[in-house]
């Protein structure tokens, strides 16, 4: 059964005939999908009211979850299964897996759909898996503990960040070798891109800061130090980070400091911090941009930004530790 | 931040091509062990029941140099460990002298009890050389004994039982009966519990002597129930470094209280149950390398190679001055997987870090718990802070 949002208030049979000729964006589900690490279950909640529609078991420790290059389907890293799982986006329903994956935590997927690149936490490598035939077609040694995975818009390099030895490997995808190591701050997390792909931002999340490193010479070219009022420096761990599609606007979850940052991309400025739950480090933006959503992991709820009014406006109770979030809105 | 990493040679990094194929130099971290170190040999409480096993920490030393391979890539250099061991304390120092005058070697972990490691500290002298304490928690090595060569990567015994003594505060569990064994390793535990009581504001019931035996002439000071009769408390501290009479304490109390110290609740630095802050990633990679769990020792072990390695990384590869002036200094962030950003204490050289408050499969709590309050460093409210300082370099 395929839900077909918006496109029911006009009518069963004009729905159908848009459902034919329907671009991707016609076919959003409206659901959101949280992956709970320690509960090993995904929540669904309805994106517009926020409520917890169900949850539904999968496979154990689920992290990192990525939707497929059409949308109609996501993939979900189970950690303690060695796999990825394969989900309709429309329904939940488990349409495949993808096995023998060493402990997936995060990954990205090709511009083109056909890989999925994925840091394997556990045995210091990223691996390329590739959808069609569900294979690991190759593997990239890493420092240990290899964590943020973000590929460039023209899928040529690939960077990952090894969280114990605080390097950002810059891999070529077409040799699928490092060809740089960039040292940055302590314990390095996810990464952003700007608008043009100038500017890669890493999360240190020991050090408290958002590395800044010039992708055309991989050096570091600047920092973002963050310190909400009433909190120390030991506090600040930030995890994940975004950037809107404008380039104008970062957003980073800053962990135990239990807000999450607004900066101003291009002045690096600290524009506002909004607290939300205890130890926020997922984030996820809707399609128009004007909620985030952030998962925080050690109060097992969701926070619902409006990012116009820069206020959390509703916090849901998921599963146990929550980690990714994916919304199905477009 | 960025002024530390500039300080690296960032060009070594950048190259073109694969990193892999650059050449490297190789970087000998010492490490020293007294052979037949009576701590490993435990007495047994009875045939085939070892009741506080302890292992030695080369693995977590061993399992850090493995991590090192990456980090070493970029920077051409390869991390190793050179092993030398005696039988007497004067005997391992000349081996650490060989070992600094032959291969330049530097840095030296130690696992060596806290009457072997002042002797190192003095023979290595005005040498080029850094000690790092693996296994010795004595609290005058921080105090009177101290070393300026010489930084304590264990926490040191004030350091456990001020974290046990947050815990009780925060319960409000304020009477303590301490139940005192007859080595002096006992006596030092329960000493040291019985300043973090003052520190914190706890009352000593009482501090009872326990023996282990079963002479019906000795039962005031070998039956549970007796030792634990005729006084008020909320909680029972037991100071027994062999183990053998604290694990006989739990349920055998006269009153239903809870048991703490040396059994029952523990402070330690590390705990194979920590779930939190990395943890599980370092426990699972030293049980699948190593077999075993990871332990106080093996993680100090670790964390002080990784401390070497982020040293001589964030300097460039710099001389010994320089890397020794950074691991002293303020600059330098250890992740121990804590959860906290650690670094060693100026004033006594001991790493500063969380400590975990744990039963035999569960960590309770982390130190310092929360509202324990610290005008620079929340951290220092665990063992000596710097106005309690006793060491002079």
């Amino acid at each position: 059964m395929i839900k077909i949002g918006p496109v029911n208030k006009i009518g069963p049979a004009i729905g159908f005939i848009l459902a034919l000729v329907a671009t991707p964006a016609l076919a959003a589900s409206g659901l959101v999908y949280v992956t709970n690490e320690k509960s090993s279950d995904i929540t669904v909640l309805d994106s517009t009211t926020f409520e917890v529609l169900r949850s539904f078991d999968t496979c154990r420790r689920p992290r990192g979850v990525h939707f497929s290059h059409d949308r109609t389907e996501f993939y979900v890293g189970c950690a303690d299964d060695n796999q990825i799982a394969i989900y309709e986006t429309a329904t939940g329903g488990l349409v495949g897996r993808i096995l023998n994956i060493e402990e997936p935590e995060t990954f990205d997927l090709s511009p083109d759909g056909k890989l999925l690149y994925v840091s394997n936490e556990e045995d210091a490598a990223a691996s390329i898996v590739d959808i069609e035939s569900r294979r690991v077609i190759g593997e990239v040694e890493t420092g240990e503990e290899p964590e943020g995975v973000l590929i460039t818009a023209d899928g040529k390099t690939v960077y990952v960040a090894s969280e114990a030895a605080n390097i950002v490997h810059v891999i070529d995808t077409e040799s699928a070798e490092v060809v740089a190591d960039i040292l940055v701050d302590t314990r390095p997390r996810r990464f952003a891109l700007n608008l043009d792909e100038t500017e890669l931002w890493v999360s240190a999340e020991l050090a408290g800061i958002v590395d800044i490193i010039d992708t055309a010479t991989n050096k570091i070219i600047g920092d973002i130090t963050f310190l909400p009022t009433g909190f120390r420096k030991e506090q600040v761990t930030p995890v994940d980070l975004l950037i809107t599609k404008d380039g104008a606007t970062a957003y980073v979850a800053l962990g135990r400091a239990n807000h999450v940052a607004v900066v101003d991309v291009m002045s690096r400025q600290i524009l506002d911090y909004i607290l939300v739950g205890k130890r926020p480090w997922g984030l996820a933006l809707t399609a128009d941009e004007k909620f985030l959503w952030v998962a925080n992991g050690l109060s097992d709820d969701i926070t619902i930004i409006d990012t116009e009014s820069l206020k959390a406006i509703k916090s849901v109770p998921v599963g146990k530790v929550p980690y990714g979030i994916l919304i199905d809105d477009q | 931040m960025i002024n530390r990493l500039l300080m690296v040679l960032i060009a070594v990094m950048a190259m073109a091509g694969p990193v892999a194929a650059v050449e490297k130099t190789s970087f000998a971290i010492g490490y020293l062990e007294i052979e037949g170190d009576v701590r490993y040999e435990a007495p047994r409480a009875y045939a085939g029941i070892d009741v506080r096993p302890r292992q030695r920490p080369l693995d977590g030393a061993e399992l850090s140099i493995r991590e090192s391979k990456i980090i070493g890539r970029a920077l051409g250099l390869k991390f190793s460990l050179e092993r030398a061991h005696a039988d007497t304390a004067a005997g391992l120092a000349q081996e650490m002298g060989r070992l600094h005058d032959d291969m330049g070697i530097n840095y030296f972990l130690a696992d060596a009890a806290a009457e072997v490691l002042p002797i190192l500290s003095d023979y290595a002298g005005d040498r080029d050389i850094l000690l790092f304490n693996l296994s010795a928690p004595d609290d005058t090595l921080r105090a009177e004994a101290c070393a300026a060569n010489t930084l304590h990567v264990i926490p040191s015994r004030a350091m456990l039982a001020d974290a046990m003594a947050q815990f009780l505060v925060a319960r409000r569990w304020d009477d303590i009966l301490i139940l005192q064994g007859e080595f002096p390793e006992d006596a030092a535990l329960s000493q040291a519990f019985q300043a973090a009581a003052q520190k914190y504001g706890l009352t000593v019931s009482g501090v009872r002597d326990f023996v282990i035996g079963s002479d019906p002439r000795d039962r005031e000071k070998n039956n549970i129930a007796l030792l634990t009769t005729g006084v008020d408390y909320d909680v029972v501290f037991v100071a027994d470094s062999l183990g053998q009479v604290g694990r006989y304490v739990p349920y055998q109390t006269t009153a239903p209280r809870p048991v703490i110290g040396s059994e029952g609740l523990v402070a330690g630095a590390w705990h194979w149950a920590w779930e939190r802050h990395g943890a599980p990633q370092l426990n699972q990679r030293f049980e699948r390398r190593i077999g075993r769990r990871m332990e106080d020792r093996d993680w100090a072990a670790w964390v002080a190679v990784k401390a070497i390695v982020e040293a001589v990384v964030r300097t460039g590869v710099a001389d010994f001055s320089t890397v020794a002036a950074y691991l002293k200094g303020p600059m330098l962030i250890i992740d121990g997987y804590k959860g906290a950003a650690m670094s060693f204490r100026p004033w006594d050289n001991q790493l500063r870090q969380p400590l975990l408050i744990h039963t035999y499969n569960a960590v309770i709590e982390r130190a310092p718990l929360a509202g324990f309050l610290h005008a620079t460093q929340y951290m220092d409210t665990l063992g000596y802070d710097m106005p309690e300082n006793r060491c002079r370099f």
